[in-house]
């Protein structure tokens, strides 16, 4: 019969109604802001922490494998032999066992120990890591300067040296460092080639902690076994440990992906067979990839729960306070069906109502959503030292705000259907 | 003074109105009862009331509280649809149509003016003037011109903007009586309109219904003092759901005020009678 307000019309009435009850609109909104901020903030912040997992498994390398030495647990026997250096790890032998592996296309060693490096009167603690030319490539490192080390160092047992960023930086304020000596241990060693800063990330040792390569100082191993020996005796900081240990790691490539999981048991079986205490650690890069992935998953589906449920608790909020802004309003109700208003313009009113209070408070949720992780990032590096990666979804955008409009339909229903069926007459005499 | 009922009754309504009204009465009821029920029992509020109003009466309805007459009011005014029996309005039964259907005619037909006023609180007084042109989808600039008009000839066009707390209980009553003439109806229905008002402001209430009524408005008032009912020209008394006595009033009171204010145009909108 009649077309009945305009959309228009609604939404200005239901600006008027809101408008006039100012604090509890921004109450009942707030539920939906926080909610839609937290939606965005958490996919924001999953997806960048998800994205740093795994680069970081990437740079290891998926068709890489990386057995690398532990300290066994110390027995009680050990404990009342004190005097006793501490043997233990990968072997030449492994090394060579490994590289009879027929998948096995290259295998790569490093001795890695911590050590304190000098130039002049400048002191550094880092860390030696020796190994063969191949590291760099391996590792995904990149030069800054001069040349990494070379087969012909390898083979002379030069003393040469490749430092890492920081190394170079804090040695060599003012200086190019290059060909320049500098004092590991009791030799020097003529610096070669400085790296490029290399964020850091995952590495030796095959755990995900973060590997910190502008620390490192690349020596060959050859020139590592002549000078250092298997022995590694750190005198820092006071402490005196002495350990035995010929090979920290050894990093396997295979050429193709599907030769990682057989090749992986084979050292396993080899491993077993010729160590008798379990002083070694086997990482597979595409394991921890697909338990980086699975677990990413399921960390998206939790904050996406978490997520929901403020949005669920911001809808509720929301049917809440509908709800009593129906009862409080009973008598405008039976106004506006005495003067003509029919149930669904009623129903409609209140609905519109709830949508453009979702709307609002998405709308706001929104920008506080994509500020919120940036702040957070901001406040986490500025006092805990803390990097926090962010990545936002561009897809959560129009989402987030789409949900909450969908949760202000959802729980405006039930309050405008009450609305809607209120008797005219009960209505109007409602005090 | 009294305008001809035809003067008023033949004007032409929207083409979907479907309701005549010409030289019939405006509103009849036949033998009504309305129950209600409280639980189990059967409370009678209406036993078998007949009622006929033709264009530009003015009847007070009176009784005491209980006598039926406030359901006779929402019955009349299509907010309750009665137990059995007829109602005509303007020779149409609307005794048994829909929710939807009643909303419609209350939107068309009707004007409604109740004791507390009953204006939407975050509306402005022309906002209220306009609201039920809003559930028929009919706001336009004549339509804004037209609440003007009305809040000009209740007194009000310099309240307009106001909100209802910003009036006076007279101003918020001229507010409604103005909505109440927006949708130009058959009937208007006043529930106690002077009910929450002092006596001079009722005076000027009642002397603006009576100049409505002048000018071919039909009105129904329900009051029980009979003060404001002798402003009426017919009296219905009620009790126990039964119509008692319904006699003209022979002493009816007078407003101090002449003729209807030249000018005065109650169906600006409608247009027909201008020309007459």
């Amino acid at each position: 019969m009649s077309a009945g307000p305009s959309l228009g019309l609604v939404v200005q009435m239901g600006l008027k109604s809101l408008w006039m009850h100012k604090v509890r609109s921004l109450l009942a909104g707030l539920g939906i802001v926080i909610g839609t901020a937290a939606v965005i903030s958490l996919l924001t912040i999953g997806a960048g922490s998800r994205k740093e997992a795994l680069e970081a498994i990437k740079a290891l390398g998926a068709t890489n494998l990386i057995v690398a030495s532990v300290k066994p647990p110390q027995d009680s026997s050990d404990a009342t032999r004190r005097a006793r250096i501490l043997k233990y790890g990968l072997t030449w032998e492994d090394y060579e066992r490994f590289a009879a592996i027929p998948t096995v296309w290259r295998a790569l060693p490093i001795r890695a120990f911590p050590a304190e490096i000098w130039y002049l009167e400048n002191k550094f603690d880092g860390r030696v890591v020796a190994t063969t030319p191949r590291y760099a490539e391996m590792n995904r490192l990149h030069l800054l300067s001069g040349r990494f080390l070379t087969d012909r160092d390898e083979d002379t047992f030069d003393n040469v040296a490749v430092l890492g960023f920081d190394v170079a930086r804090e040695l060599f304020r003012y200086e190019d460092p290059i060909g320049k000596s500098i004092k590991m241990g009791n030799h020097y060693y003529r610096v070669v080639g400085v790296m490029d800063y290399r964020i850091p990330s995952a590495g030796i040792g095959g755990s995900l902690a973060r590997e910190d390569y502008n620390k490192d100082v690349y020596i060959p191993l050859s020139t590592c076994r002549a000078r250092f020996g298997a022995w590694i005796i750190d005198r820092r900081s006071g402490q005196f440990t002495a350990e035995e240990l010929e090979l920290s790691q050894v990093t396997l490539s295979v050429r193709d992906v599907d030769d990682v999981r057989p090749t992986a048991a084979i050292l396993k079986t080899l491993l077993e067979k010729y160590h008798d205490q379990p002083d070694y650690q086997i990482t597979v890069p595409l394991d921890l990839l697909e338990d980086a992935e699975r677990t990413a998953l399921l960390w998206a589906v939790f904050l996406g729960v978490v997520a929901g449920i403020s949005l669920l608790v911001g809808g509720i909020g929301i049917a809440n306070i509908m709800l009593a802004t129906v009862m409080e309003r009973t008598r405008e109700i039976g106004i506006r069906r005495a003067i003509g208003a029919k149930q669904r313009h009623i129903a409609q009113q209140f609905l519109v109502e709830a949508v453009i209070l979702t709307a609002i408070g998405g709308v706001v949720g929104l920008v506080l959503g994509v500020v919120t992780p940036e702040l957070i990032a901001f406040v986490a590096d500025a006092l805990f030292d803390y990097q926090v990666r962010t990545q936002i979804l561009w897809w959560s955008l129009p989402m987030a705000p789409a949900i909450a409009v969908v949760v202000g339909v959802l729980s405006g229903l039930y309050p405008a259907r009450r609305a809607a069926l209120m008797d005219p007459i009960e209505a109007l005499r409602h005090e | 003074m009294t305008v001809q009922p035809s003067q008023i009754t033949e004007r032409e309504r929207q083409p979907d109105a479907g309701l005549q009204t010409s030289g019939e009465p405006v509103v009849r009821i036949v033998d009504i009862h309305k129950d209600y029920y409280l639980g189990s029992v059967v409370v009678p509020a209406l036993r078998g009331v007949s009622l006929e109003v033709y264009p530009g009466e003015f009847i007070a309805i009176m009784g005491a509280s209980g006598s039926g007459k406030s359901t006779l009011l929402n019955l009349l005014g299509c907010l309750d649809r009665p137990t059995r029996g007829q109602y005509y309005l303007g020779g149409r039964n609307v005794a048994n149509l829909s929710d939807d259907e009643l909303s419609e005619i209350r939107s068309r037909y009707i004007g409604f003016i109740f004791q507390s006023y009953n204006l939407i609180p975050q509306l402005t007084a022309f906002e209220n003037i306009e609201v039920p042109l809003y559930y028929q989808g009919n706001v336009s600039p004549e339509s804004k011109q037209r609440v003007v008009e009305l809040a000009r000839l209740v007194g009000l066009e310099r309240w307009l903007n106001h909100k209802p707390t910003q009036l006076s209980g007279g101003q918020q009553q001229r507010v409604a009586i103005a909505r109440a003439l927006i949708n130009d109806p058959y009937i208007i229905l006043a529930d106690e309109p002077t009910g929450n008002l002092d006596t001079s402001t009722s005076y000027e209430i009642m002397k603006l219904l009576v100049q409505l009524n002048d000018m071919g408005k039909t009105i129904i008032m329900v009051t029980h003092e009979p003060d404001i009912a002798a402003y009426a020209k017919r009296a219905v008394h009620m009790r126990d759901g039964k119509i008692i006595k319904d006699e003209p009033i022979t002493q009816r009171r007078v407003t101090s005020d002449g003729p209807v204010p030249a000018g005065a145009q109650l169906t600006a909108s409608a247009g027909q009678d201008a020309g007459e």
